[in-house]
């Protein structure tokens, strides 16, 4: 028993628990957002499963695959694959498990939903991990398209089809990524650069990188009020995401104008906030 | 610097959460000027509540405080006014806006003797207004009676935008450590009566 809880506690770490729940939050908010029969209790529960497991096994094999770069940086060199504690094939088999439960659930509840799982998956761990990551600083679009993903999908299952207002939930999405990875490109870039993995601080230096932070953020803010917009979102709420959208203009035009390292992590806490907190308004404005 | 503690932390988010609730519902039904005067109110409550959460109490550093500290009151008292004076608005629209700017200003441009007076003018009025009306309203049998609980906060309020107007001005009542430390549950209470307050509109 014992043994089977240090196992699950392990697995548990490889999908990278926060950044899984926030995309799995975004899917559901995305199908919610569609007011379809949400309270469609078997079908709630089946995107999210699905969802859970595709992008699991996404960062799963994301994980098995970098394991060589986690080794090199202080901030991953203690994760469980790189101790020792997992073997990379057990890893691999779980990712892989993981990645066609999921995909292939999705597909089986809906082609489009599926084919939209199905991508996310395929940008991540295709283009973004093995093909482009260790190339070029810009690997972090196709990361940000497969961020965009799950909410695009959430949605296009609610309404039957990709809409403007889906594509605007995604590319909010899409936008907030590069605040994610950019911070945390910044805040250890000493690892990046032992581990040789061509980042935007090191491409393009420090202060372009957190403009380009700045202006993901606003990009962000722009996408999720007109997404939220087309949703027809009350005004109550909507009064709330303007103020909400209001912070992270400000945060971002004070990382533009002063930047700083404490500024700019302030702001990708405030992004990962503001992202969670308009895709809960979302799923709540469908009650 | 004081740390924000996890107790500070809890208090900050149901104080951000309350203000959120008054965005989202607390005001439907009122005049316009009062929906986006209390928007701004509540808003740069909650804003200020999750950047305190984010950067701590360091954040208090930042010269934008006083015109955050200022901007609650004014834009809550503003609120007041639209619904209840409507007659007086926009001559209290313009003793805002004006207030607003000269308190951001005469801190950088006047000596400071001009920028405290200025200072204790414009919280003076505002705070009066968010004490006084609403249990003036209420003693009147024009509110409910429990619509006090609005000028109870607000006193609330106010006392929390002194102490950090003075604070932020080099001349605390209070040591900082205390300020800090009374700061969230100041806010929380604070953010609970207008809520409360609110519910009777």
């Amino acid at each position: 028993m014992d043994i089977l809880r240090k196992k699950l506690r392990s697995y548990w770490s490889l999908i990278k628990s926060l950044q899984t729940t926030l995309l799995l939050i975004t899917g559901l908010a995305g199908f919610m957002s569609s007011r379809c029969p949400w309270l469609n209790l078997s079908t709630t529960l089946a995107v999210a499963g699905s969802l859970f497991l595709a992008i699991s096994g996404s960062t799963i094999l994301n994980m098995w695959y970098d394991r060589d770069i986690d080794a090199k940086m202080k901030r991953t060199c203690k994760r469980p694959l790189i101790t020792g504690k997992i073997s990379p094939r057990e890893v691999l088999i779980l990712g892989i498990a993981l990645s066609v439960l999921g995909v292939g659930w999705a597909l089986s509840m809906d082609l489009l939903y599926g084919t939209l799982v199905f991508a996310g998956l395929f940008f991540d761990v295709l283009i973004y991990t093995i093909w482009l990551k260790r190339r070029t600083a810009w690997s972090i679009v196709w990361g940000g398209l497969a961020g965009g993903m799950p909410v695009l999908a959430g949605r296009a299952l609610g309404v039957g089809t990709i809409d403007w207002v889906g594509i605007m939930l995604a590319m909010a999405v899409l936008f907030w990524i590069p605040t994610h990875i950019l911070t945390f490109s910044l805040r250890y870039r000493a690892d990046y650069e032992q581990a040789g993995i061509p980042t935007f601080p090191s491409t393009y230096g420090a202060k372009t990188t957190r403009r380009v932070i700045a202006i993901s953020s606003v990009l962000a803010s722009i996408s999720m009020a007109l997404g939220s917009l087309g949703v027809g979102m009350t005004i109550g709420y909507m009064r709330l995401i303007i103020v909400l959208s209001a912070g992270l203009l400000m945060l971002a035009a004070g990382t533009f104008m002063r930047p700083s390292d404490r500024l700019n992590f302030g702001l990708f806490k405030y992004a990962s906030l503001y992202m969670l907190s308009i895709m809960l308004l979302l799923a709540a404005e469908a009650f | 610097m004081k740390k924000v503690s996890t107790l500070d932390r809890i208090l900050l988010i149901l104080t951000a959460l309350l203000a959120a609730h008054q965005v989202v519902i607390g005001i439907d039904g009122l005049s316009s000027i009062a929906v986006m005067s209390f928007t701004v109110a509540f808003g740069v409550l909650l804003l200020a509540c999750l950047l305190l959460v984010i950067f701590g109490f360091e954040i208090l550093d930042s010269s934008l405080v006083l015109i955050v500290s200022t901007i609650i009151p004014v834009s809550l008292s503003l609120g007041l006014v639209a619904e209840h004076l409507p007659n007086i608005t926009r001559g209290y629209l313009v003793f805002s806006i004006c207030g607003v700017v000269a308190v951001a200003t005469t801190r950088y441009i006047a000596p400071r003797r001009i920028a405290t007076l200025v200072l204790i003018v414009v919280h003076g009025v505002a705070g009066l207004i968010i004490f006084s009306s609403p249990i003036i309203l209420s003693l009147r049998s024009e509110m409910p009676v429990g619509y006090a609980l609005v000028g109870v906060g607000g006193a609330l309020m106010g006392l929390g935008g002194l102490l950090l107007a003075f604070l932020k001005t080099g001349r605390p009542i209070l040591p900082r450590e205390t300020i800090l430390s009374s700061l969230p549950i100041l806010l929380f209470f604070t953010a609970s009566l207008f809520t409360a307050g609110f519910l009777f509109v």
